[in-house]
């Protein structure tokens, strides 16, 4: 990998049941993610998904692009901006940002629906 | 109003998390990872790790019962109807495998203001049965119209 080098995209589409698998996965029954009704009632488009769903896409773009090791990825900071919700696709991409030997910083987002839901994300990766 | 930053500094009580190869397979599952280490034991060892893996950001899943007495801590006092997850960073070290036992200790490290909204920071480091870190962790909630 070189600097100003694309890593693949990835392009994935929740499903409408995919904030309450996550939900089960993580812990994190937040009604914001499940509920619809109360997710209208405070203000939102519907239920939308979990931020850190979203974190976990960006994390295993960067780790494919290392060759999907799951050792590779070192670091990973972000900022979450808007929502996503299900049943729209989110597209991650990344550009290298920096190479020293063996160690590659990728900046990354993620946006949904031309929006970005996840932005400033920058990945340290080692490549084995 | 200024923003009541006492609780920074504030340490919180360890919590244990014991990592099974089945919670594994439905975080996998959950975020869409298909690499077959994450399924198989054969594969994880073939590959060179002790265990079936947890994918990277599994971290949030060993790591919460550690950060809920911190996020819901009423000295710190975050204001949850205008409160969103502003941003999140891990950095990891030693692999976390299925039958790894993971301590957490979350902290308080930061709680300012700016333009308007208050910042609380959190960080939770996260240890292996051998006493190597596995994580740190930094939080970031940020409270809007204060």
């Amino acid at each position: 990998m070189e600097v100003g080098d694309s890593i693949p995209e990835l392009r994935v589409t929740p499903d409408r049941f995919l904030p309450h698998r996550y939900a089960g996965a993580s812990g994190d029954f937040n009604p914001i993610h499940i509920d619809r009704e109360f997710a209208t009632q405070v203000g939102l488009p519907g239920n939308i998904l979990h931020g850190l769903y979203g974190m976990a896409l960006v994390a295993r773009a960067n780790a494919a692009a290392a060759g999907g090791d799951p050792r590779a990825l070192r670091r990973l900071s972000v900022q979450f901006r808007g929502m996503g919700v299900p049943e729209h696709e989110i597209v991650v991409s990344g550009t290298v940002s920096a190479v020293d030997g063996d160690s590659v910083s990728v900046d990354t987002l993620a946006e949904q629906s031309g929006k970005q839901i996840i932005r400033n994300a920058v990945a340290e990766l080692r490549l084995g | 109003m200024p923003v009541d930053a006492s609780a920074k500094g504030k340490r919180y009580p360890p919590f244990e998390y014991e990592v099974g190869k089945e919670k594994i397979r439905e975080y996998a599952l959950a975020v869409g990872e298909d690499d077959a280490v994450y399924f198989d034991r054969a594969a994880a060892t073939g590959a060179g790790l002790r265990d079936v893996p947890a994918p990277p950001m599994f971290a949030v899943v060993y790591s919460a019962g550690a950060m809920a007495p911190a996020i819901l801590d009423p000295d710190v006092g975050m204001d949850f109807a205008r409160m969103v997850h502003g941003g999140q960073e891990f950095v990891w070290g030693e692999p976390v495998c299925s039958g790894d036992t993971i301590t957490t200790v979350a902290e308080c490290k930061d709680i300012f203001e700016k333009d308007g909204k208050a910042f609380y920071v959190f960080e939770s480091v996260s240890t292996n049965q051998d006493g190597q870190e596995v994580v740190r962790g930094t939080w970031t909630n940020i409270v809007r119209g204060i």
